[in-house]
């Protein structure tokens, strides 16, 4: 390598050095505000839209938002990494030093294949199917086949929801698949025509809408659409929150404040949750 | 070569040793620190629940206390061998075949396609097995998502690995030996499989173990396929659950000791890993004359 290229190659170098060096500055310098919100993945889609929204009204605020479950969002709120936690249930006693802000409530319903002719199942149904008293298809409807259970993994409030109203212990249900998330859930049960599962009611419109062959089953007999769901009547219900350490402050206290206003009511529609009860 | 002291190259000199340097204390040390780091966090899981109920435990409840990891290591270690067993013969016949049968053209082309299979992301392979293949298994027994879903995406993601280190082996052994088997008299088969295959074969070894390794640390496709319910199978079309998987599917939810016990868990993976390494490094030595296959 000959001199003029060596010295070519280090001013490269600085110069890039110097540009680094400005553009962390820059940031530094500038007065944007931060939000940090982290929790939920069912929750996050919403407030991303919500955030936005608030963005546009004050463009020297700038909110980000990460996933990882409602566990990180109640740790990340309990240990300060987070202004808020987002969290897709209801707030335990044993969560007391935080307060939670409603900002919606989703639904969770049972989904089969298209292909399956079952149009409805009761309570006592979904406990048998889920403990393996009723393991065939040919059992309740004429179809025949082994239902193939679709279950979620210890700790996701999807499954929280469901134990609470089938009245189950985790190590009661016989599963056939466990999955992650509701999109996971959704893959599964579209390729399989033996399979039923539990999913929110917002993302498996949102998969019917685009085509996927899945039926949202009628439960109970409350067939789940928008009017059974603005009613209230779906017997699967969670909260969806914000929670913060003690009563939040400045910022937080306003994007909370957004975040329950009217003024996201399409966005929630959107999503196909309610807004909460007054 | 010498630098005389304060020269231009010989700062140069200093400059790249020093740099070099860093770079590998660098990367030696975050490893030595993930491992730390997993190791403390699995103590307490370790020192409540016991390696002993780890093992014994029932089953994998740890809300009801039940702690048990025996059926996911059972799992781990199906699916791997499994997937081995499918992909290494079909590697190896794979890599013989570019090395001595196949024309130079197609032989070019044929590498560039397994070097393009090694470079397709995991969960790649994953999405097409939830749709096509699982599909596929389901209407020969429901519910399709089960241990040989598992083994077949990780065979097709191994082989590309197995093939190219088995390749490397073969190419590594003299070619005069072959052309000497040959003239000989020997036939191209008996030339491949009695003179160049014995040479080769502590390298093909290695890579069959590199393989191995990979397909036991496979989280996101396996997760995707493998059904994940935590039982001893019964059968190829059961479901069954990996400890990466497990991992995966719980971690972000896992608090105090079930956070530990996942912990704990992927300290198994790390040992079991390393046991795979030290293996490949003990068949790659083993055989002094044609050192091959180096992890």
């Amino acid at each position: 390598m000959n001199a003029g290229s060596r010295s070519f190659g280090r001013f490269s170098v600085m110069g890039f050095l110097a540009v680094f060096v400005l553009s962390v500055l820059s940031t530094g310098v500038s007065a944007t505000e931060r939000l940090m919100v982290t929790g939920s993945s069912s929750v996050a889609p919403i407030a991303l839209e919500i955030a936005k929204r608030f963005e546009a009204t004050r463009p020297d605020v700038q909110i980000e938002i990460q996933t990882g479950g409602s566990a990180r969002g109640i740790h990340d709120a309990r240990k300060g990494l987070a202004d808020i936690g987002m969290v897709s249930r209801r707030l335990e006693p044993s969560e007391g030093d935080l307060t939670g802000h409603t900002i919606a409530l989703d639904a969770v319903t049972m989904i089969t294949h298209a292909k399956n002719p079952i149009l409805g199942l009761d309570r006592s149904q979904i406990i048998d199917i889920y403990t393996d008293k009723i393991d065939d298809w040919s059992q309740i409807e004429d179809f025949k086949g082994p239902i193939v259970v679709v279950n979620k993994a210890d700790g996701r409030s999807t499954l929280e929801v469901f134990l609470k109203y089938t009245q189950l212990k985790s190590n009661g249900i016989k599963s056939d698949i466990i999955i992650g998330d509701n999109e996971q859930a959704i893959k599964t049960v579209s390729t399989n025509p033996l399979a039923i599962a539990y999913v929110s009611v917002g993302a498996s419109t949102y998969h019917i809408e685009n085509g996927l062959p899945l039926r949202m089953v009628a439960v109970d007999g409350v067939v789940p659409n928008a009017k059974s769901l603005a009613e209230g009547n779906l017997p699967m219900i969670r909260e969806l929150n914000f929670v913060t350490a003690g009563m939040p402050e400045g910022l937080t206290a306003e994007f909370i404040a957004f975040a329950t206003s009217p003024s996201v009511a399409d966005i929630l529609d959107a999503f196909y949750v309610l807004p909460p009860a007054e | 070569m010498y630098y005389p002291p304060r020269s231009k190259d010989w700062l140069a000199h200093k400059l790249l040793l020093f740099s070099s340097r860093s770079a590998a204390a660098v990367s030696a040390s975050v490893l030595v620190l993930a491992i730390a780091v997993v190791t403390l966090e699995s103590l307490p899981a370790i020192r409540d629940i016991g390696l002993w109920r780890m093992l014994s435990d029932e089953s994998w409840h740890p809300s009801s206390d039940s702690f048990g990891l025996a059926p996911m290591l059972l799992g781990t270690v199906l699916v791997t061998v499994l997937a081995i067993v499918i992909a290494a013969p079909l590697a190896v016949v794979s890599a013989v075949f570019r090395q001595f049968y196949a024309p130079r053209a197609l032989g070019g082309i044929y590498r560039r396609l397994i070097e393009l299979l090694a470079g397709i992301p995991s969960v790649v392979f994953g999405l097409w097995g939830l749709t096509v293949l699982v599909p596929l298994i389901s209407r020969i027994e429901p519910p399709g998502a089960s241990l040989l879903a598992a083994s077949l995406v990780l065979a097709l993601m191994i082989l590309p690995t197995i093939e190219l280190i088995s390749a490397t082996a073969l190419a590594d052994v003299p070619h005069h030996h072959y052309l000497a088997a040959r003239a000989l008299g020997l036939s191209r088969e008996q030339a491949v499989w009695k003179v160049v295959m014995p040479s080769a074969v502590s390298g093909i070894c290695a890579g069959t173990i590199l393989g191995v390794a990979r397909a036991a640390g496979e989280t996101m496709a396996v997760m995707m396929v493998a059904g994940n319910v935590v039982q001893f199978p019964d059968s190829v079309f059961a479901p069954v659950r990996t400890l990466s998987a497990n991992i995966a599917l719980e971690v972000a939810y896992a608090v105090d000791l079930h956070r530990a016990s996942l912990f704990a868990s992927g300290l198994i993976m790390i040992i079991m890993t390393l046991f795979a390494f030290c293996c490949a490094e003990a068949i790659a030595h083993s055989r002094k004359s044609y050192r091959v296959g180096r992890a």
